[in-house]
């Protein structure tokens, strides 16, 4: 009650509320760019451009780093994209299964490969699959097994995300779609999962920058010259030229997919709210 | 557009389209339907009314076993919809449904939505699904909105896809729940409009409705469901002109006149405060 007088009571002295926000805010600012002029003299720029940025050694670097290196992380990432959607998408439905040992599999997988650091999933593709099958080779040598490897740790996290997908679509849409006479499954793929994709394109962009980053542990499945990747390449390089700047190169071109990949899902989002609005 | 006064008209020929016998339904502890009958012939326009809870959708849904019965037979055109065996897809192609919330598909234009199902479930090809989605957007008044998306409809322009969505499947039979309970007063009339439209030209129908005009206009037989049974059941003029059953009495007064409702029940109290 004393609260509200105070505050319906004209100010005699002190600041009002919007000059104290005002003031809060300035002060924000300030600290923030003493911080950044703080670090930018006291960094000793010579050294750092000596060891991160010799002009020389970034341009040896082209083409192969877009040719091959580039290429190849984009390829990596994509073939895993792909098995994790389709090895996701079916763990999810397991996970909503009404069927119990479905929902248990798919719980058990979802928490193992979710669990595991993506390197000792790659460490154990690369050692234990070979012993196990000894003979046996997985389709596409290094390319098939990087695509396993990063679809197995996708389809953890994606089967997730799916779920969430599946559950947040209105329960009347799948009721509409049986009584006009789908089956279970048929609805699920015309009806349910079309609009799950729609709510679920931004965390399932996450997980194609997460996979994207993580092809970098391909390096440990043993890979030849041609099979290399953007972070084996760079750190190839700069281990050849004891210099680091095939390591900056590498992490601006991680860069160059990235960002615009994120502005071309931030459109196709508006997008698909234009259509649902 | 319709004919006027045509109640308990002859329509209802032939055999039962929709038998219901002994159904019962429970979720868990909550006994919601504790043992109906019901007969719908061909033809027949059957509305079932009642207070909330009554369990007049519940039963609705039933019927095309959206829900589960716990106990009881549904047949549908006398293929047995409770038996466990039955292709309950196959069914459900024969029984239409409009629900309270529309349910349109929001990812598809309305045409895609009268198309879809044709194409995914009765294998229509293109040009045929296309042709049957015209005819019946044609029949709800709504061939304009061919190509907008449901979000951009009024809820009583959705709701006349929803019908047009569930007449290009050819049923034999449509179901009707609470079609106009989701819409503003003002669209009522026309969803009710098309309902009228189906009516005459012999659909068999079963309305779960709060709308008692269009119960006493357009239904061959109103169902007045109470606490999970029918109380009573006839003609319009019988059971919402003159009810049998206090119990429907209550009800019919409390949904026509609510001011009446609270004066009945202020002299009820009165009569209880001079017995005490």
């Amino acid at each position: 009650m004393a609260d509200t007088d105070v505050r319906l009571r004209p100010r005699k002295k002190g600041l009002t509320r919007s000059q104290k926000r005002r003031l809060s805010r300035g002060v924000q600012y300030a600290v923030f760019v003493a911080a950044v002029i703080a670090v930018a003299v006291t960094a000793d720029w010579g050294r750092l451009q000596n060891q991160f940025a010799q002009p020389d050694i970034a341009r040896q670097m082209f083409p192969d780093v877009l040719t091959l290196a580039l290429k190849n992380t984009v390829l990596y990432t994509v073939s895993g994209f792909v098995l994790g959607v389709a090895l996701g998408l079916v763990v999810a439905l397991m996970r909503l299964s009404s069927v119990g040992p479905y929902r248990w599999v798919a719980s058990v997988y979802i928490e193992v490969f979710r669990g595991l650091p993506a390197l000792l999933i790659f460490v154990f593709i690369a050692v234990a699959v070979p012993l196990a099958f000894p003979g046996t080779e997985i389709p596409g040598g290094t390319y098939g097994k990087a695509a396993l490897g990063l679809g197995l740790i996708g389809a953890a996290y994606m089967a997730e995300t799916f779920r969430a997908g599946i559950q947040a679509v209105p329960k009347g849409q799948m009721e509409a779609a049986r009584s006009l006479g789908f089956s279970p499954a048929r609805a699920m793929v015309s009806i349910i999962i079309p609009q799950a994709f729609r709510i679920i394109l931004p965390p399932l962009t996450n997980e194609f920058i997460m996979l994207f980053k993580d092809s970098s542990l391909v390096l440990l499945l043993g890979v030849t010259l041609e099979e290399r990747e953007l972070s084996k390449f760079g750190r190839d390089l700069a281990s050849t030229t004891a210099n680091s700047t095939p390591i900056l190169v590498a992490g601006l071109c991680y860069l160059l997919v990235t960002i615009p990949l994120g502005f071309v899902v931030r459109r196709m989002e508006a997008k698909a709210q234009e259509a649902v609005k | 557009m319709s004919t006027p006064g045509t109640p308990g008209t002859p329509a209802a020929t032939g055999t039962a389209e929709i038998q219901v016998r002994d159904l019962h339904k429970s979720f868990g502890d909550n006994q919601v339907l504790k043992g109906i009958d019901l007969e719908i012939r061909q033809g027949e326009v059957v509305c079932v009314i009642g207070p909330s809870g009554s369990g007049k959708s519940t039963l609705l849904r039933c019927v095309n076993l959206l829900e589960e019965p716990t106990r009881g037979q549904v047949f549908v055109g006398g293929t047995e919809v409770t038996d466990p065996d039955v292709d309950i897809d196959a069914v459900r192609r024969r029984i239409g449904m409009v629900f309270q919330q529309f349910n349109l598909f929001p990812h598809l234009s309305v045409t895609e939505n009268l198309t879809l199902p044709q194409r995914r479930v009765l294998r229509r090809d293109k040009a045929t699904a296309a042709r049957i989605a015209a005819e019946n957007l044609a029949r709800v008044g709504l061939s304009e909105k061919a190509d907008a998306y449901p979000s951009s409809l009024s809820g009583g322009q959705q709701q006349r896809v929803a019908i047009a969505r569930s007449l290009a499947m050819g049923p034999e039979v449509m179901l009707f729940d609470e079609p106009t309970s989701a819409l503003d007063p003002e669209l009522v009339g026309d969803v009710l409009a098309v309902m009228r439209m189906l009516a005459d030209e012999g659909m068999t129908m079963m309305v779960v409705t709060h709308e008692m005009t269009f119960a006493r206009e357009v239904a061959d037989r109103v169902v007045f469901m109470d606490g999970g049974v029918i109380v009573e059941e006839g003609a319009p003029a019988r059971v919402i002109g003159d009810p049998q059953h206090e119990r429907t009495r209550h009800f019919l007064s409390r949904l026509l006149d609510p001011a009446m409702a609270e004066v009945e029940e202020e002299t009820s109290d009165q009569v209880g405060g001079t017995e005490r």
